[in-house]
């Protein structure tokens, strides 16, 4: 193995590496357990950027990644190799990925509330509640310390360890494991405060949600090794003659073809860990562990995860395409897609809690891209993908930051009924918290597709040419009503959060947290407005020549070559729609929430009236799900299959079984042994028989012993006889 | 003297009886010194079987394999390694003939394994400790003799010896309330499925002649088709009684639950895997036809095991219950890999039995660690146990995700395989049968597949409802000042499973060729398929 390629396999080692000696080791030690697991995602942080830039270097990138395989799992004789590869494109994904867990490991350190005291009366389990202090004789609260901070560092590298080992597998089985690692890791950490009960709840529900999308991925998998014999991507995705077989080989299953079936089974696995609908319930509750947590499964590796994967496997869900007929796996994705875009962005209207609505447009973002995939905008899809990753990594960092300002608030008024994370209780944190405003700012701009400064902008617009450019209008229109929704909430978001008047005490004394977590968020805006301009299409007016559409060519090249598609060509129609949602979205969202004092006054509860309510429900999919799943398989699996079938039925038989045997062995006693056996052979044979032998014997007992030798003699002799000539 | 020559597998399977009946010679009020010898018998035992596992000779095996393939009629002596043999009633054709192959040498060392953590486990009893040993250890005996029994009779002696020690383990040191209901529906089960196959293998007795029990002599018999097709599922039946079948599944989770901790990590962990051992080496292997012939449909029991076992654990109330019904599960998922009869399926299934094994072993001693200390196993009784036993907890979400069959742990190893194994493989009938909308189903077994994989996010929500009701949540004041964190050597016991689980789930090369080399003979007497 060559030393450059050594490098691409040691990439996600350092996260594990501190993931096993901060829980071994350094479980005691708050300075060391930070300082390793920091220290784990800069090396990792660098390694990627040494890879990323020889990706950048590497002639015809596309047709031969670097990397290289192992033996691993023996199947059929033969040996299940695993490697690691990177291609343009998981050049590009561990580029945000490398950049956006270093910024959440950073930040974690100050969301912790590092170099704080312990607390009061805090308990592992639950977030910190303060502690008291006395400065120059006046006592104050300040936060405390995680009472687990150390465990925090260990799950989040061992999270991270599973985001680069997705990211950089050369073959599906590797990125299943990284998949489900972090699966597992969402688990631990959705439930890091798991004293409460709502954590608890939440990471079940997150982790049952995506293992029942897991499920139909794994059965796709297996699916695609039967029928190829491999899962390498290089093997499977860019031999097209495996491809027209898997297309048009029939699978029996509803008359999909393998590679439709395939397609649809591994969609489903994004379904559930990209919560799109109906598995998108999980996402939002997934927001109950630690910010960074938040941003970690929002941005940079879980939910990014099931997209990349689905942007990975393209040229198997395009399989079998012909002149731009949707194949079904692109039918489902653009339909699931577009409609998740839209729904959950209707969701997110009604929503106070600040890290709620980000909840919500994350599906949404995510539904943009996995419609982008159906319509076959690859690359759009993977720019959105990026771009994504940065403005919200740094709006969900940024909303801690603003949750963390207003505790401050709350420890300083002592009021611990004041929720410091429903938008109502904040307004006028501009002035408080300047450096959380502009740099939130620039990611909510950036989230609304503000024009042509932001990244989202560039992004969204693609994706918006292409609908335009193909001729699919009724995802245009989807995903163009979602972005306007988008700019909508967004701007009331900033609206309600930073601008106009504090509305409680809280919010009067938040106070700008510290470097640790405002610096992350600077670092992210640069990239949240930055990298957009990659990928700034070449005919655009004016700033088209800016960067030749950089983006396009490198990632495209992705590709097999009969998939690469040129970018759309320009057109003003769906320009001209991205400029009027944008600017409209976010006008009408600041003018209508401009001067909102409290929640009952929301003005689209009045609109809408009791649509409102159900949107504030989500639909009321949580209930649903609770009943139709949850409470009818439990009811099923214990009232009947274990009640009835196995303890009456297979029970009720065997003991069916036993009283039969104990009542005939009760005949058999009372009418033929007693009766017959006593009587007959008891008293008759077992009596008067042995009587008689007894008899006869006493004649032998004579007494004298040499008697006794002859017939000892006699039976020996015999014994012998018998034994050497009958028994041969 | 090489290693092959010293008589190592007579040892193992003699060695725990010989200690069982030197235990009863130990002065009755010396219960710390029976511990210490049988920790040091189980040590030794367990040390040996690693001396197997290490040096047994793959590429030998292989290159067997190869010949036999070939059509040369190999003696046992060279077919298996560590053959060792002696007259036993040679008037009957019965003789005393051991020997492990690439299927038994994993179960060698997961017997061995499973004693040594057991004694650990067992530090804990209080009543008679002696005599549980040596019960303890016979069992042991039996364990390791039917698996490297090339001979039927001595095979169903070891069987016999096996199950009968179990009973009085169960209804002297189990749990008071169901231990003579529980330990009276094992042995009777058992008892019937070993005489109903007992049946069958006396009816092969007797059709190859009735001068020997051999096994490979009873492999080249060339039984005719018809009396395979006879015979195959009394023997088959009879053997998966004790792997834990559908519809005889019900003795198990009674039987687990009512054992105390070490016998029912045997009882789970080893034990269950006889049945299925058995009913490969015997119903298999003996009666290759008879297998193409049934076990196709009896793939339908092994999927009703997998799914009801897992629908039930899930709303057990008792911590104990739910891992005797996970098992339930689990062994279905082991008899359904051997049932595919293609390879597979098989090394999943060879594999299962050590990752099942290794895993619910675990279960059991923690549960045991668990009830020891606070005398319920009632889950709304019990939870935040972090707080007091964060290792123990640790080593619990382990087997919980081997469990789950997550990658990166060995029942990802095994389940894998035997999912492709089912996958594709036609079904026992011709034509349709399901409705024309539901019309692929008809073609192959592949909805079998999915609907055992389906099961697998049962599985997930049973073990985090264990994992979120037993160890997380608030620790139930009643218990305050019950709990303490376990000794060093229950930590080194949870350890050296935990890191099986784990070694076969990363470096999974440490046993799938072993395994293979095992299945490829199978293959072979199955006619190549």
């Amino acid at each position: 193995m060559e030393l450059n390629d050594l490098l691409i396999w040691l990439l996600p080692v350092p996260p594990l590496l501190a993931f096993f000696v901060i829980l071994l080791l350094a479980n005691r030690s708050n300075r060391a357990s930070w300082m390793i697991g920091v220290g784990a995602a800069a090396l990792s942080f660098l390694g990627s950027m040494v890879v990323f830039v020889r990706a950048l270097g590497t002639e015809h990138l596309g047709e031969h990644p670097l990397g290289s395989s192992l033996d691993w799992l023996p199947l059929n004789g033969g040996f299940f190799r695993i490697g690691v590869m990177v291609d343009p494109l998981s050049a590009v994904v561990l580029f945000f990925v490398a950049i956006t867990v270093l910024m959440i490991f950073i930040y974690s350190v100050g969301y912790h509330n590092w170099g704080q005291p312990k607390g009061d009366h805090d308990q592992k389990g639950l977030p910190p509640h303060g502690a008291t202090v006395e400065v120059h004789g006046h006592k104050h609260v300040v936060p405390s310390i995680e009472p687990m901070f150390a465990r925090f560092f260990a799950f989040i590298g061992l999270f991270a360890f599973g985001m680069f080992t997705l990211v950089l597998a050369d073959n599906l089985l590797l990125l299943f494991i990284g998949w489900e690692i972090m699966g597992l890791c969402s688990y631990l950490l959705i439930g890091f405060w798991y004293g409460k009960p709502s954590a608890r709840d939440a990471m079940i529900k997150a982790f049952m949600t995506t293992r029942v999308g897991d499920v139909f991925m794994l059965l796709g998998i297996a699916l695609l090794y039967t029928t190829t014999g491999t899962l390498s991507f290089r093997a499977i995705l860019f031999d097209e003659s495996v491809l027209t077989v898997l297309a048009s080989a029939d699978s029996h299953v509803l008359g999909f073809s393998v590679a439709g079936l395939a397609g649809i089974l591994l969609f489903i696995g994004t379904v559930g860990k990209s919560a799109q609908f109906p598995l998108h319930v999980w996402l939002p509750d997934a927001m109950e562990g630690p910010t960074p947590v938040s941003a970690m499964i929002h941005a940079a590796a879980m939910v990014s995860a099931g997209v990349y994967m689905i942007i990975r496997m393209f040229p198997l869900m395009a399989a079998g395409m012909d002149h731009g007929h949707l194949t079904s796996p692109m039918l489902a994705m653009a339909a699931i897609g577009a409609f998740t875009a839209l729904f959950a962005a209707t969701i997110a209207l009604a929503q106070n809690d600040i890290k709620r609505v980000l909840a919500y447009s994350t599906i949404s973002q995510l539904g943009y891209m996995v419609a982008a995939l159906g319509i076959g905008a690859y690359v759009a899809a993977a720019f959105h993908l990026v771009t994504h990753a940065f403005f919200k990594a740094l709006l969900f960092l940024g909303s801690g930051s603003v949750i963390h300002g207003m505790e401050h608030g709350v420890l300083h008024t002592s009021n611990h009924h004041v929720d410091p994370q429903d938008m109502y209780n904040m307004g006028g944190l501009r002035s408080k918290m300047p450096r959380t405003f502009w740099t939130f700012l620039i990611g909510g701009l950036a989230l609304s597709g503000f024009p042509l400064v932001t990244a989202g902008f560039w992004s969204k617009d693609e994706i918006l040419a292409d609908a335009w450019a193909h001729g699919h209008l009724i995802v245009f229109a989807f995903l163009a009503i979602a972005a306007f929704l988008t700019a909508f909430y967004t701007m009331r978001q900033i609206t309600l959060t930073f601008l106009g008047k504090p509305r409680t005490k809280e919010a009067e004394h938040a106070h700008e947290t510290s470097l640790w977590m405002t610096a992350p968020l600077m670092v992210l805006s640069v990239f949240a407005i930055g990298f957009g301009w990659v990928g700034i299409p070449e005919k655009f007016p004016i700033l088209g020549g800016f960067s030749n559409n950089w983006f396009h060519h490198f990632i495209g090249h992705s590709l097999p070559e009969w998939l690469y598609a040129e970018a759309p060509e320009f057109s003003w129609v769906p320009l001209g729609v991205s400029l009027v949602v944008a600017l409209g979205g976010l006008g009408l969202g600041y003018l209508v929430y401009r001067n909102v004092p409290s929640a009952e006054e929301d003005p689209l509860r009045k609109a809408l009236g009791p649509l409102h309510r159900v949107l504030q429900n989500k639909y009321y999919f949580d209930e649903a799900y609770d009943f139709l799943f949850i409470r009818s398989s439990r009811w099923l699996a214990e009232q009947f299959v274990f009640l009835i079938m196995d303890r009456k039925l297979i029970d009720g038989l065997l003991h069916l079984v036993a009283r039969v045997t104990f009542w005939l062995g009760g005949i058999f006693r009372n009418y033929f042994d007693i009766p017959v056996i006593n009587q007959f052979i008891g008293d008759t044979l077992g009596g008067a028989v042995p009587q008689w032998f007894g008899k006869q014997l006493r004649k032998v007992q004579t007494g004298v012993v040499q008697t006794y030798m002859i017939l000892a003699m006699l039976v020996a002799f015999g014994g012998l006889f018998i034994f050497m000539f009958i028994t041969r | 003297m090489s290693i092959q020559d010293f008589p190592i597998i007579s040892v193992i399977v003699f060695l725990p009886a010989a200690v069982g009946l030197l235990l009863m010679l130990v002065p009755k009020d010396r219960d710390k010194l029976a511990y210490n010898i049988a920790l040091a018998a189980g040590l030794v035992t367990f040390l040996l079987s690693i001396v197997v596992y290490v040096s047994f000779d793959q590429p030998l095996a292989i290159s067997v394999n190869e010949r036999l393939a070939s059509g040369e009629l190999l003696p046992a002596s060279e077919i298996y390694q560590f053959y060792d043999e002696f007259d036993w009633l040679p008037a009957l054709g019965i003789s005393f003939k051991v020997g492990v192959d690439g299927m038994s040498t994993p179960l060698v060392l997961l017997t061995g394994l499973v004693m040594f953590t057991g004694v650990i486990i067992s530090q804990r009893i209080e009543e008679r400790k002696r005599e549980f040993f040596v019960f303890l250890f016979i069992l042991a005996s039996g364990v390791f003799g039917v698996f490297v029994s090339l001979d039927m009779f001595a095979l169903f002696f070891f069987y016999e010896i096996a199950v009968f020690p179990m009973y009085l383990l169960i209804a002297i040191w189990g749990w008071k309330q169901t231990r003579e209901y529980a330990a009276m529906k094992l042995t009777l089960y058992l008892v019937i499925g070993s005489v109903v196959a007992l049946v069958g293998a006396l009816a092969m007795f007797f059709a190859a002649g009735g001068t020997t029990f051999d096994m490979v002599t009873l492999e080249r018999a060339n039984f005719p088709r018809d009396f395979q097709i006879l015979w195959f599922p009394f023997v088959f039946i009879g053997f998966a009684i004790l792997g834990g079948i559908f519809p005889f599944h019900n003795w198990s989770p009674d039987g687990h639950v009512a054992a105390p901790t070490a016998v029912s990590m045997f009882h789970a962990g080893v034990l269950m895997k006889l049945g299925a051992f058995a009913a490969l080496r015997i119903g298999i292997m003996l009666l290759p036809e008879g297998a193409k012939f049934h076990l196709p449909w009896m793939i339908l029991l092994t999927l009703v095991n997998v799914v009801y076992g897992a629908y039930i654990a899930m709303v057990q109330t008792d911590f104990k219950y739910v891992i005797g019904f996970s098992s339930v599960s689990h062994m279905g998922l082991v008899v359904m890999g051997f049932a595919t009869l293609n390879h597979d399926g098989m090394v999943g299934a060879g594999v299962q039995m050590v990752s099942h094994g290794v895993m619910t072993a675990l279960f059991f001693a923690v549960v045991g660690m668990i009830y020891d200390q606070v005398h319920t196993r009632q889950l709304d009784e019990l939870g935040g146990m972090v707080k007091y036993v964060p290792h123990v907890t640790l080593a619990f979400i382990v087997g919980g995700l081997v469990s789950m069959g997550m990658p990166g742990f060995s029942g990802f190893i095994a389940e894998f395989p035997i999912f492709m194994g089912v996958w594709g493989e036609k079904p026992f009938w011709n034509g349709p049968v399901f409705p024309e909308w539901l019309n692929f189903l008809n073609g192959d077994n592949n909805w079998i597949a999915i609907v055992a994989a389906v099961s697998i996010v049962i599985t997930a929500a049973y073990i985090i409802r264990l994992i979120r009701k037993v160890f997380f949540g608030e620790f139930p004041k009643q218990f305050e000042g019950h709990m303490h964190d376990v000794n060093p050597s229950e930590k080194l016991a949870l350890g050296l499973l935990v890191l099986v689980l784990v070694g076969i789930g990363i470096f999974p090369s440490v046993i799938v060729p072993m395994v293979e080399t095992g299945v490829e003979r199978v293959l072979i007497l199955l006619g190549g398929m």
